[in-house]
């Protein structure tokens, strides 16, 4: 299998940061907060591959840091430290060393991103068709018949009714307006996608269709993924491996059934055994 | 007053600000070089940023043309030139376009291609084409810089779903040498295929906003649109899909402004480039008898020194 | 016909001006011509808006202004700021000290007794609003006995020349983060001579205001004020008063007083926040020249809840720093709002197109 990402010794601290922040911090404290200076280690010292067409599944319960990885390699946020390597098309990216415009190229046409809360993914003043087309035209298309056309197709694709495609997003549905996003992340068939807790706050039905269509995207067009989640059902589902983030740091990672059949951690234990 | 006295009413140090602003704005074709932008005594949106860039750049001995909606006598184009006659002694004024050096316009360029001993200062109320997509100046800057005009696109592209045509009538978003979409002032789309490769030196400035950009000679001027919904230019045809034409001259191929006959109450079409118009319908083309066209083309102007330096 | 309003355009502006200068003079046979110094001093707070607005303290040359525009405090100040374009700089000032302000008024919310002591000076803030029916027909002699009758019960020796400031008591106090030292050796931004590109620094967020026009301010502070946004300001001090301009000696280079400008000054203490790991009271501060009492509260509000934004990201419009300094100036708004009165004929011409081209396609899609 090809590798597609490379993540090393990734870490984020926010506020000013002191040598305490690491020693005082994690789950043997219980906290994330450095009791000397008050800053939040989200995330400390986390490194993973990705392979060509898996999933990987980031768990945690809020606050745990668990999305931190996803906002630094999608460019959101800084990382504090830590290195990204992106290798694409014969090409290896240094993720943290681009500039703002080598890292927007790559967010735009290289990854896709689905958030939780479809404001963030989806601009609510522009037709569902428009935010396909937004995508489609940062990569350089400039034909607007072939716009439609594509927009077309992968609304049809996200079973997204292709005759609402002229509507905003906010008359949808949130199943419909999660549609709309993926189809948007998709428009330029990136081989990474992004997937933070997508399907959090939708009805238990629209849940397991929007986690059949990540399925079958993965299958079909062998996209590689990292799905953020607190849900061990999403994690179950979707996921090939996992790691296990509380206060910032990484407690368990591995095989997906291995992780769910025999939890190392007591936290995972825990969590393992309320789901069940 | 000491107003009365200085050359160009600006003091030294203005202008000088105002020629290097216009220097950098000529390197970095479409970049929208930011400047201090003195107050003028006419009102901020009359065309203050143009009379900067004219008063840093007239000599003496030039000769000025100004227009406002295509004429030279219109009330604006008529304070604005008596006040760069009263402040600069010594230039010429033309309504010819051919005989001038530096024609400062609002809305539109004239009719007849200008040459490359030209320079067309134009007057910019908005100077930045992504204003209507974000209305942060700081966020707009980084998308310049990163040449993203995905969300202009956009905005044409919600246009013709809405009403299957672009709706943008004016200042339309034109891409500058491949890279800055520039706001090329409020001239009719009509006008924007001459920056396009044009001889002459385009010098765009925005006084209340403080920003001067440049369309330079033989640069490429490329209205955004489709590659199947093409960039078009004010329709003349009347019902019958005849071009209209100029009720005075009789011209088929000049932008026509549209009045109504307050006697007969008929629709009566016009040049809106008067001088453009007079030429047609074979007015004498100099104002005095010894003037040679030729001259004008061999003279090195001192405008024109300026900006090549 | 439309063309004629095109064609004789000189005319019509010589025309406009004869008429805009005849209104001023229409009851020529009862009244007197308006004297500068009568402006300067019986109007002298439209004097003191349009000399802070204009941004240049020439009190003779704001009269004129005054005269010349009938009255209209942003054409006013708008004559200043363009006479201001034409005039070369020669020197400049050390900052001004307003420590060693010779006060007319000062007061604070924050304490009921402050060092020096209150002093309400001239203001209209205990006013009753009821018309002083005795003004409408003053006599000459009437109007020399008010100011008569006031300097002869006028007791100078009371009055102390320069009053501590209040702040210094907070910074002592420990309430209020003492003055970097860094500060002083900070030039600050000159908005006339450098183009504003954001992020500002405060200095020139502070010279915008100080120019900026008054009813803008206001409107946008007391939006902060209202509830969008939460600074919760308390007038540490206000002050009024003449502050002595420094210029270094041609030869010498020493700084001597060379005049003295009226200046409006306000700092209000406003919501604490945790400032080198100590929570302290900030501060707001707002100057402008004349007599502009609202303005210079109003200034003071937005310059905390600029920083506040700068911090911490604009939650409201009074915190976004690019929303507030690009709208307040009044000379560039009235320029603006103005300019939508000359011809758009061109303009209005594409736009015809556009709209009928539209309503074409429609009509043709309703057709099929």
């Amino acid at each position: 299998m090809r590798k597609v990402l490379e993540v090393s010794r990734l870490s984020k601290i926010y506020g000013p940061g002191c040598p305490s922040c690491i020693e005082k911090t994690g789950p043997e404290y219980e906290t994330n907060i450095c009791p000397d200076c008050n800053s939040v280690v989200a995330a400390h010292d986390m490194s993973f591959d990705l392979y060509q067409g898996e999933i990987l599944g980031i768990m945690g319960e809020s606050g745990s840091g668990k999305s931190t990885a996803v906002k630094c390699l999608f460019f959101d946020q800084e990382p504090t430290s830590g290195s990204a390597t992106f290798y694409d098309q014969g090409q290896t990216h240094s993720l943290f060393d681009l500039n703002k415009a080598q890292q927007r190229r790559l967010s735009n046409h290289r990854f896709g991103m689905v958030y939780q809360n479809p404001h963030l993914g989806l601009n609510f003043d522009i037709t569902a068709g428009g935010n396909i087309a937004e995508r489609l035209l940062m990569s350089g298309l400039d034909h607007y018949g072939d716009i439609r056309e594509r927009a077309i197709e992968l609304l049809a694709r996200t079973e997204v009714l292709t005759q609402r495609m002229d509507e905003l997003p906010r008359n949808f549905s949130g199943g419909m307006q999660q549609r709309v996003q993926i189809a948007k992340a998709l428009a330029t068939n990136p081989p990474l996608l992004f997937l933070d807790e997508v399907t959090t706050g939708l009805d238990l039905s629209v849940q397991a269709a929007i986690l059949d269509l990540i399925l079958e995207i993965q299958q079909q067009e062998k996209t590689s993924m990292i799905v953020v989640t607190h849900d061990l059902g999403v994690i179950r589902l979707l996921a090939d491996r996992t790691l296990v983030m509380k206060y910032g740091r990484v407690i368990e990672s591995g095989l997906t059934d291995q992780i769910l059949e025999d939890p190392q951690h007591a936290y995972t234990q825990r969590l393992v055994a309320s789901a069940l | 007053m000491s107003s009365q006295q200085q050359f160009g009413f600006l003091d030294e140090h203005a202008k000088k600000e105002i020629r290097r602003t216009a220097l950098k704005a000529v390197a970095i074709p479409g970049y929208q070089v930011p400047y201090s932008s003195r107050e003028m005594p006419m009102g901020r949106g009359f065309g203050t940023g143009g009379l900067q860039l004219t008063l840093a750049l007239i000599g003496k001995g030039e000769t000025l043309k100004v227009i406002d909606q295509g004429a030279d006598d219109s009330v604006n184009a008529v304070n604005l030139r008596d006040f760069i006659q009263m402040t600069c002694p010594g230039i010429d004024t033309t309504s010819f376009t051919e005989e001038a050096d530096l024609i400062q316009s609002r809305h539109r360029i004239p009719e007849k291609p200008l040459r490359e001993d030209q320079l067309l200062v134009l007057q910019v109320p908005y100077p930045d084409a992504l204003v209507i997509v974000e209305s942060s100046e700081a966020k707009r800057k980084v998308l310049h810089g990163e040449a993203d005009y995905s969300r202009l696109l956009v905005k044409l592209y919600e246009d013709i779903v809405k009403f299957k045509e672009i709706t943008i009538a004016h200042r339309y978003p034109t891409r500058i040498n491949n890279h800055y979409v520039i706001d090329p002032s409020p001239i009719p789309r009509w006008d924007v295929p001459k920056l396009h490769n044009s001889k002459a030196l385009t010098l765009l400035g925005a006084g209340r906003e403080k920003k001067i950009y440049a369309v330079p000679p033989y640069t490429q001027a490329i209205p955004l649109a489709f590659e199947d919904m093409p960039f078009r230019v004010e329709n003349f045809d009347d019902e019958n899909g005849q071009r209209r034409a100029c009720e005075r001259c009789g011209c088929t191929d000049s932008f026509l402004d549209e009045y109504i006959d307050s006697e007969t109450g008929n629709k009566i079409y016009r040049c809106s480039d008067s001088d453009w118009c007079e030429e047609q319908m074979g007015f004498p083309r100099s104002d005095t008898a010894d003037y040679l066209p030729e001259t004008t083309v061999t003279n090195v102007k001192s405008s024109k020194e300026l900006v090549n330096a | 016909m439309g063309y004629v309003a095109i064609k004789g355009g000189r005319d019509a502006i010589e025309g406009s001006k004869t008429a805009f200068d005849f209104l001023r003079t229409q009851q020529a046979e009862n009244e007197q011509p308006l004297q500068a110094g009568a402006i300067e001093n019986q109007l002298r707070l439209l004097h003191s808006r349009v000399i802070s607005e204009g941004g240049l303290y020439h009190p003779e040359l704001a009269s004129l202004a005054i005269k010349q525009a009938q009255g209209d405090s942003l054409e006013a100040a708008f004559i200043l700021r363009a006479h201001r374009s034409t005039v070369p700089r020669i020197a400049e000032t050390e900052a001004l000290d307003t420590s060693k302000m010779r006060v007319t008024r000062r007061i604070s919310s924050a304490f009921k007794d402050i060092p020096g002591g209150q002093m309400l000076g001239a203001a209209t803030d205990y006013h009753l609003r009821l018309f002083k029916m005795e003004l409408l027909n003053e006599s000459p002699e009437a109007f020399r006995a008010v100011s008569k009758q006031w300097m002869d019960e006028l007791d100078l020796d009371t009055i102390p020349d320069s009053f501590p400031k209040v702040v210094e008591v907070l910074r002592n106090e420990n309430l209020l983060a003492p003055i970097k030292q860094s500060r002083h050796d900070q030039v600050p931004f000159d908005i006339t001579r450098e183009p504003l590109v954001l992020p500002l620094p405060r200095s020139a967020a502070l010279a915008t205001m100080a120019r900026g026009e008054q009813g803008g301010l206001l409107s946008i502070a007391y939006s902060n004020m209202r509830g969008y946004g939460d600074i919760h300001p308390t007038v540490a001090e206000l002050r009024v008063g003449y502050v002595p301009v420094m210029l270094p000696h041609p030869i010498t280079g020493k700084p001597m007083e060379v005049g003295e400008v009226q200046v409006t000054e306000c700092e209000v203490v406003a919501m604490y926040e945790e400032q080198d790991g100590k929570p302290m009271f900030t501060l707001g501060y707002g100057a402008c020249f004349g007599h502009n009492e609202v303005k210079a509260i109003s200034m003071a509000i937005l310059d905390r809840a600029l920083q506040k934004g700068e911090q911490h990201g604009p939650s409201h419009p009074s915190e976004d720093a690019e929303f507030v300094l690009l709208h307040v100036d009044g000379i560039d708004s009235m320029g603006f709002c103005s300019h939508y009165k000359m011809p758009h004929y061109v303009t209005f011409q594409s736009d015809m197109d556009r709209l009928r081209t539209t309503q074409d396609k429609q009509a043709q899609e309703e057709a099929k």
